[in-house]
């Protein structure tokens, strides 16, 4: 066993990294973790649009993608290698993950070559953004509940409804939505699905601010929106079909967790007073310790199995499906134990005069959300139990009634 | 990125799993616990028939001069199975021990037969239940000879020889001395022990004036007991992950079989969520256990950090998996003919045969606290 390249996978390592050195900054250690940036997110736009346009002339944009829309043609351990490597330097993000991990991939399945030609090379170099319109206030987990209604005028559709927590709306340019055009057939058989320009009139889009202060998503309104039937994937009717190539495209990223962890929570502990001496020699503070280093090696190592299939070319295990599960509860978890270690002045978030800035007790306010959002605890649960151990599905009584005969769905009580 | 087993060593573990399998069903085990027998005979002879006792052991001792990776595939089945065999003992902790600081006169005498499961070893280091250190450790060895008393000592009727922890009078961490007795003569004797898991004979030693002899330096038994545990934690907790896995699916089974209230109860959330937690936790726990013999394999300096990790990682997934398989169960998993106790006795003995869970996370802390990591 060993943790190395294979000379291939070496040679394209040195290559991102000599590329990454010429091209951008090394990440500070010093710089305080999880911390949340100075500057507006306008300004981080406009950093981030300039990154992006850099890595997609030299193909790194997208490793995974046909070369005749800019990506590499690589491998999915091409594309975890340059991820490992860019993790180390100070480059700007958050802007373009759903849309060329989720929107893109979509476009690429399920539009025509025309419209792939015109709009995936665009995203790729960070011109234009994507977003995902896919919640709605009665349908998150089952999002296949959806109310947002399309109905045909001609050779356009008119979308009525409402969107929600869709992330990057207030910034992104084109969207990928999908709506119900049939409520008169079970849940799933009357949905379908559309791209459009998100700024069609009769748009409107409004900041939700969530506990943690920030507002990096939104509600999204459609009053008579039109769009035209050639922006349609897939047939009408077939819309739920399409959104499952934009979920399992979810599920593909092998990310680094960021956030404050054991180590950080190693140096506060051995920084901290506690009644009878430093918090590290007390042994409660220990035994959590050992727990949550024990999680995150696991966590690592898991990992760790999974590139080692990608690296022979084969396909992943589903050990994977518990990153999620396993960090969520972690995140909040670890951070709240170490504002306990910080007694009465843990529950100050003071930049000044809090322990690094203040990150352990933003990430335990941000945590809360993590743990719902992109598949909650307990959706995760129920997908690794049926589509992982086998175990059946729970009886759905909504399986085969006509949309709107459901309770609360279509307007019955 | 090679985080794997070779295929060599997939197609071991494939053929220990295939042995036990049809050798050591659960009805194996069940003629164990319903007996006085320290351990399956059949099964134990068969297991060295095939190499497996002396898999690790180098050639020149009558072994296979294998190495800890093809060790952790055989003991992920044997925690499979719940096998009632004396394995850890005669080689996680014996067979380790003495190649760990035995000089070669004394691995020529007894690893030989150890390879060849003609004899069984095993360590002895608890006297009771206060936890054995160089403070409390009682029994001492002066002059060639050794007195005390040793209790729980797995395996401890039908072995032939142990290493014994014993105090030889140094000061601190030097106070005290591996030794190594035979257990066939007349300063020993030896009575069953009764534990929670009668499918794994325990025993009471009384050691009177029994000749031993020091296995490496005197004063240095600690510092070598640290390194035969780390190496046997992450060997047991192969064994393990092999348990909570089997008792994974033994609940799995049963919640596809059982209705309730008109369907499977594998279709409640309750027992669907219970399972993902077990699935999660034997991931991790597995994830761990292999970076564990990554290191063991090599030898590493983080050889104790590593250990620790698999083992507390290890323990937790048996420990639920094994407790939570009961419940799924319901009533039947309570009774005496069902097999889920298998897997509840076993997952409470490895938890505690190397010590508890606790005292490893103190044990990992310190090695974070000595690596400086922050």
């Amino acid at each position: 066993m060993d943790f190395n390249d294979t000379p291939e996978e070496a040679k394209f390592r040195a290559e991102a990294r000599e590329w990454l050195s010429a091209n951008a900054k090394p990440k500070d250690p010093s710089k305080v973790k999880a911390s949340v940036s100075q500057k507006s997110e306008a300004e981080r736009l406009v950093r981030a649009k300039e990154w992006q346009a850099k890595k997609a002339e030299a193909g790194y944009a997208a490793i995974t993608w046909p070369t005749e829309y800019g990506g590499l043609g690589g491998t999915p351990i091409q594309s975890v290698i340059y991820s490992q490597e860019e993790s180390k330097f100070d480059v700007p993000g958050g802007f373009f993950e759903i849309g060329l991990g989720m929107c893109i991939p979509t476009m690429m399945k399920w539009a025509t070559k025309e419209q792939c030609d015109r709009y995936v090379k665009p995203a790729l170099f960070g011109e234009e953004i994507w977003c995902q319109l896919f919640s709605e206030p009665a349908a998150g987990s089952d999002v296949a509940g959806l109310r947002t209604k399309c109905e045909k005028d001609g050779d356009e559709w008119v979308i009525n409804g409402q969107k929600v927590w869709t992330s990057g709306a207030h910034f992104c340019d084109y969207g990928i939505i999908v709506t119900r055009s049939d409520p008169t057939v079970p849940k799933h058989k009357g949905l379908t699905f559309f791209f459009l320009d998100m700024k069609t009139p009769g748009i409107e889009i409004r900041p939700i601010k969530q506990i943690s202060g920030g507002s990096g998503f939104n509600e999204v309104f459609f009053n008579d929106v039109r769009v035209p039937d050639s922006q349609r994937l897939g047939d009408v009717g077939e819309g739920w079909k399409v959104s499952l190539t934009t979920l399992m495209n979810e599920r593909l990223a092998i990310g680094q967790g960021s956030g404050v962890d054991y180590e950080e929570l190693l140096k506060l502990a051995r920084e901290t007073e506690l009644e009878n001496g430093p918090a590290i020699k007390d042994s409660n503070v220990r035994e959590k310790l050992a727990d949550w280093y024990v999680q995150s090696q696991g966590l690592k190592y898991t990992k760790f199995r999974t590139l080692t299939a990608l690296s022979k070319g084969q396909v992943p295990g589903p050990e994977s499906s518990i990153g999620k599960i396993v960090s969520g509860p972690k995140m909040q978890d670890l951070a709240g134990f170490a504002m306990d270690i910080q007694g009465q002045g843990g529950v100050m978030q003071d930049t000044e005069e809090s322990p690094m800035a203040g990150a352990f007790q933003n990430q335990w306010i941000g945590a809360a959300g993590y743990r719902i959002a992109g598949g909650t605890d307990e959706i995760l649960r129920n997908i690794v139990s049926e589509q992982v151990l086998g175990l059946p599905q729970d009886i759905r009584v909504d399986k085969n009634v006509p949309f709107n005969e459901l309770p609360g769905a279509g307007g019955k009580k | 990125m090679n985080f794997d087993f070779s295929d060599d060593q997939k197609m071991l573990k494939d053929q220990a799993r295939r042995f036990l399998a049809d050798k050591c069903s659960y009805d194996d085990v069940r003629t164990v616990l319903e007996s006085d027998d320290s351990h399956h005979d059949g099964v134990w002879n068969g297991l060295c028939e095939l190499g497996f006792a002396g898999a690790a052991i180098p050639e020149e001792f009558g072994g296979l001069g294998l190495g800890a990776l093809e060790l952790c595939v055989i003991a992920e089945e044997l925690g499979r199975a719940a096998a009632p065999v004396p394995f850890s003992s005669s080689i996680y902790m014996f067979a380790e021990a003495l190649k760990l600081g035995a000089s070669d006169v004394q691995k020529a005498a007894w690893l030989p037969r150890i390879a060849s499961g003609e004899i069984i070893g095993t360590l002895a280091t608890a006297e009771g239940t206060q936890a054995p250190s160089p403070r409390t450790v009682k029994a001492s060895f002066s002059g060639g000879t050794l007195n005390g008393r040793k209790l729980p000592v797995p395996d401890g009727e039908t072995a032939s020889v142990a290493v014994v922890l014993a105090n030889t009078g140094g000061a601190g961490e030097q106070a005290l001395s591996l030794v190594l007795v035979d257990l066939n003569q007349d300063g020993v004797t030896r009575s069953a022990v009764s534990t929670i898991d009668p499918t794994r004979g325990h025993a009471e030693i009384n050691f009177d004036n029994a000749a031993a002899e020091l296995i490496g330096d005197e004063g240095d038994g600690w510092a070598m007991l640290k390194r035969v545990e780390a190496g046997a934690a992450v060997l047991m907790a192969f064994e393990q992950v092999g348990g909570a896995q089997a008792a994974l699916d033994m609940a799995k089974e049963y919640a596809l079989d059982r209705y309730a209230f008109g369907r499977q109860i594998g279709s409640y959330q309750a027992i669907k969520h219970r399972l993902a937690d077990m699935y999660v936790k034997l991931e991790l726990a597995k994830s761990n256990a292999y970076y564990g013999a990554m290191i063991l394999s090599e030898d590493g300096a983080e050889l104790e950090l590593a250990a620790a990790s698999a083992r507390i990682s290890a323990t937790e997934a048996y420990r639920f998996a094994a407790q939570e398989c009961i419940q799924v169960h319901g009533g039947i998993g309570f009774t005496w003919e069902a097999n889920p106790q298998f897997h509840y006795r076993r997952s409470k003995l490895l938890a505690l045969a190397l010590g508890s869970a606790s005292r490893w996370k103190d044990r990992l802390v310190a090695e974070l606290e000595k690596s400086n990591v922050a």
